[in-house]
């Protein structure tokens, strides 16, 4: 870090030199420090992830579906390889794609563009955090083919489970899939430190604390509350380590050790975890509707807040995974309290985007429809997690397919909604093109309609009380019926067809990048800053004489005295 | 230096230097790492009253010997921090190379502390007492590896008169080390 810091008085003596000399291919894209090209290093690696997480679900949705047959691309489906697949779908899904896609992409993309800076604070910083995190993706990846195959003691790997190669069968896959999780924490720590400093010091002149983006400050609140969540977690895993390698007994309770210890290490991380992803897709949702709404957020302040007291609440909710693993019933009222209080927050935010679409002059373009689907859709994930976070439904809830649904329908809509939701909105100012909206819709209603036929029946299995963690229905006679078979077999079939309609988002995002119609600076009549400089962007963002200044808030459209509805943020007067 | 900075580094909206600030943040993250691990050590402690037997074979007038030495290690920060505020490059990196030869010898008393103790059979695995001692402590000693290390680089830039803002950095990390020893000492060595 040392050598990143800045010398104020030697630098402004020099200038803003060295900024646009020729560069070649591998400096310009490998090792850049420029926060765009880590943000496209950022999303491409968490796209590809994504790929790999989504065929993980094709495989173990087909076992579940049909079990015992031969899948196609993949061949038959032993007990170790499906656990393997489940914990690693999940582990991906969360570490490997929500977060740097939503958080280090987009954050990467829009901190320095919408606060008027030329690039992140510690840009060499930005550089390693992308490093680390690619190398983490390497070691998770070889940790599916090493000896005994990928670690299967699921994403929340509970010890003495995953403490034991005598009891998970998989020793080198769970330690390396521990050292690839540790080291993604490293990589958001490195990032989230840039992120946090860049918003509080790099503001252009005249951005007060209000007239700052919201986006911008979910991600940032977003980071803080992974920087004071993972720490608790990093000193639990390197005692899991420790254990597994050292053969020392932190998690043994033979040997004086807890496993529980373990679950609230890991869920005073994992339940900020579920926020830290949250705050930024919402974030996102709020730039998208002002802008198709051409209207003012109804409460800035509002959306602020409430995010900050979810962020604080989120601190206090972690026990609410635990209900059944031993903890005192007393404990349990508690978090079933503090688990319902912080819907409180959650449902203002959902509250204000309504009153900023009421009245608006909405436009259903791409990114809108994104936008609101995210909210229907959340909301189905947010009104299912009362039934999970009240103490008593939750005994008869834990761990069937009603959990795995719940998060699902938290999760797509942060992860996968909230993602194309930003990328159809900010593409033509990464790629310089709009992208084909005819290509765009047909790819959103042919995601969202078949996501609903997954989950909607999983929800269904698991008010049936089908457990979420059986390889095989057929070897319990008792809860296969015929009827749940059906409904497993329509979530599956529903996940091919979505899976088949991501290629017309593929095949759309290269087309429109290829040859789609030029999207000149402001193609959405939108007032961030961002959208005051060239698409893309050049390296420092803007000619460094042509830095903005900010005069106003983020969202003034349709103000009474101006004959167009938009009113960008550095326009004088 | 053979790269520039981008402006957004030399901007100071909240009037706190950059490097300052995040060097308080990512002190903000290791608070919480050594909490976690701490927290869970205190709460294994009260559960396990027989682990005062375990405890009662550490040696305490070494913990407090390297106590002595990271005090005095952290004195010679400060003062290293003065020079570097009088513009005084040579002197603070003077100082640095004090507080460094203290990272030095807080190391070696811990190897030898550490080996006696192994040949005496209390393993990290020995029981979970150790397991703590030795974890906790070793994330420390990786602590003080790495910021004598960085301190090498910011006393060999502040002895050619450059950067000698970092000197301020990194003594406030080093502060930050030595606190964390403070609440390691009573924890490991004190309480029996």
């Amino acid at each position: 870090m040392a050598d990143t810091v800045a010398d104020v008085q030697q630098h402004e003596a020099h200038g803003h030199v060295d900024h646009h000399h020729e560069q070649s291919w591998v400096s310009k894209y490998v090792f850049s420090v420029d926060h765009k090209i880590i943000a496209l290093q950022y999303l491409f690696t968490g796209m590809f992830m994504g790929i790999i997480g989504g065929y993980m679900a094709y495989v173990f949705r087909m076992q579940l579906a049909f079990p015992g047959i031969s899948v196609p691309g993949f061949g038959q489906v032993s007990p170790g390889e499906y656990n393997a697949l489940i914990t690693n779908h999940g582990s991906i899904m969360i570490f490997w794609v929500a977060m740097p896609v939503l958080i280090a992409a987009f954050g990467n993309f829009l901190i320095p563009l919408m606060i008027g800076a030329d690039d992140m604070v510690f840009p060499r910083i930005n550089r390693l955090s992308f490093q680390v995190f690619f190398v983490s993706s390497v070691v998770l990846l070889l940790s599916l083919f090493v000896e005994g195959g990928g670690f299967g003691g699921a994403w929340t790997s509970y010890p003495p489970l995953s403490a034991s190669g005598d009891y998970n069968q998989t020793e080198l896959g769970a330690t390396l899939w521990l050292l690839a999780v540790a080291l993604e924490f490293v990589a958001f720590l490195l990032g989230g430190i840039n992120f946090i400093t860049t918003l509080m010091n790099s503001r252009a002149p005249g951005m007060r604390a209000y007239d700052i983006p919201l986006v911008c400050w979910m991600i940032v609140i977003a980071s803080i509350l992974f920087m004071l969540s993972v720490g608790p977690l990093l000193a639990g895993a390197v005692m899991l380590l420790f254990d597994q390698v050292l053969n020392t007994g932190f998690y043994d309770p033979a040997r004086g050790g807890d496993p529980i210890l373990w679950q609230h290490l890991f869920w005073f991380f994992g339940h900020p975890e579920v926020y830290v992803v949250l705050l930024p897709a919402i974030g996102i949702t709020v730039e998208v509707m002002a802008t198709f709404a051409r209207k003012k957020i109804f409460g800035y302040k509002m959306v602020l807040y409430t995010a900050v007291a979810t962020g604080v609440l989120s601190f206090f909710v972690w026990a609410h995974h635990q209900f059944v693993a031993g903890i005192d019933p007393r404990m349990a009222n508690v978090f079933t309290i503090t688990t319902l209080l912080i819907s409180v927050p959650i449902a203002e935010m959902l509250f204000v985007m309504i009153a900023t679409l009421y009245g608006g002059s909405i436009t259903l373009t791409t990114p809108m429809l994104w936008a609101l689907s995210f909210m229907a859709e959340f909301l189905i994930g947010g009104v299912t997690g009362i039934f999970l976070g009240a103490s008593g439904a939750d005994i008869y809830f834990h761990d069937t397919y009603f959990v795995l649904a719940h998060f699902h329908y938290t999760f797509f809509p942060i992860a996968i909604i909230g993602t194309f939701c930003a990328f159809t909105y900010w593409f033509p100012k990464m790629f310089g093109r709009m992208m084909n909206d005819t290509l765009g819709k047909i790819h959103f209603w042919g995601t969202i309609i078949p996501f609903n036929f997954i989950f909607i029946p999983l929800f269904v299995l698991g008010m049936g009380g089908q457990h979420r963690r059986i390889y095989n229905f057929q070897h319990f006679p008792d809860i296969a019926g015929p009827e749940y078979f059906q409904l497993r077999q329509i979530a599956t079939i529903a996940l091919l067809v979505m899976l088949a309609f991501q290629l017309v988002f593929f095949y759309n995002v290269i087309v429109s990048w290829m040859k789609g119609e030029k999207a000149g600076k402001n193609p959405w009549k939108a007032n961030t800053l961002e959208w005051t400089t060239e698409s893309p962007p050049p390296h420092g963002n803007w000619p460094v004489d042509e830095l903005p200044t900010v005069y106003r808030g983020p969202y003034e459209y349709g103000h009474p005295d101006r004959e167009e509805d938009y009113w960008p943020q550095n326009l004088p007067g | 230096m053979a790269h520039a900075r981008p402006i957004a580094t030399t901007r100071s909206a909240t009037g706190i230097p950059t490097p300052r600030l995040a060097v308080w943040w990512i002190l903000a993250s290791e608070v919480v790492i050594f909490g976690g691990l701490l927290g869970a050590y205190l709460m294994h402690r009260l559960g396990h009253p027989e682990w005062a037997e375990a405890a009662s074979h550490t040696q305490t007038w070494i913990g407090a010997l390297n106590t002595f030495v990271l005090l005095t290690s952290s004195f010679t920060a400060v003062l290293a921090h003065q020079a570097a505020e009088k513009g005084n490059g040579k002197q603070a990196a003077k100082f640095l190379g004090f507080t460094i030869i203290g990272a030095l010898l807080f190391l070696v008393i811990k190897s030898y502390e550490w080996t006696t103790e192994i040949l005496a059979g209390y393993t990290i695995t020995a029981n979970n007492f150790w397991s703590f001692y030795y974890t906790a402590a070793g994330l420390h000693a990786l602590h003080v590896i790495a910021g004598a290390i960085i301190m090498g680089f910011v006393a060999v830039d502040a002895f050619r008169g450059r950067e000698l803002h970092r000197v301020e950095i990194i003594g406030i990390y080093w502060h930050f080390v030595d606190v964390v020893w403070i609440f390691l000492f009573p924890l490991l060595y004190i309480a029996k």
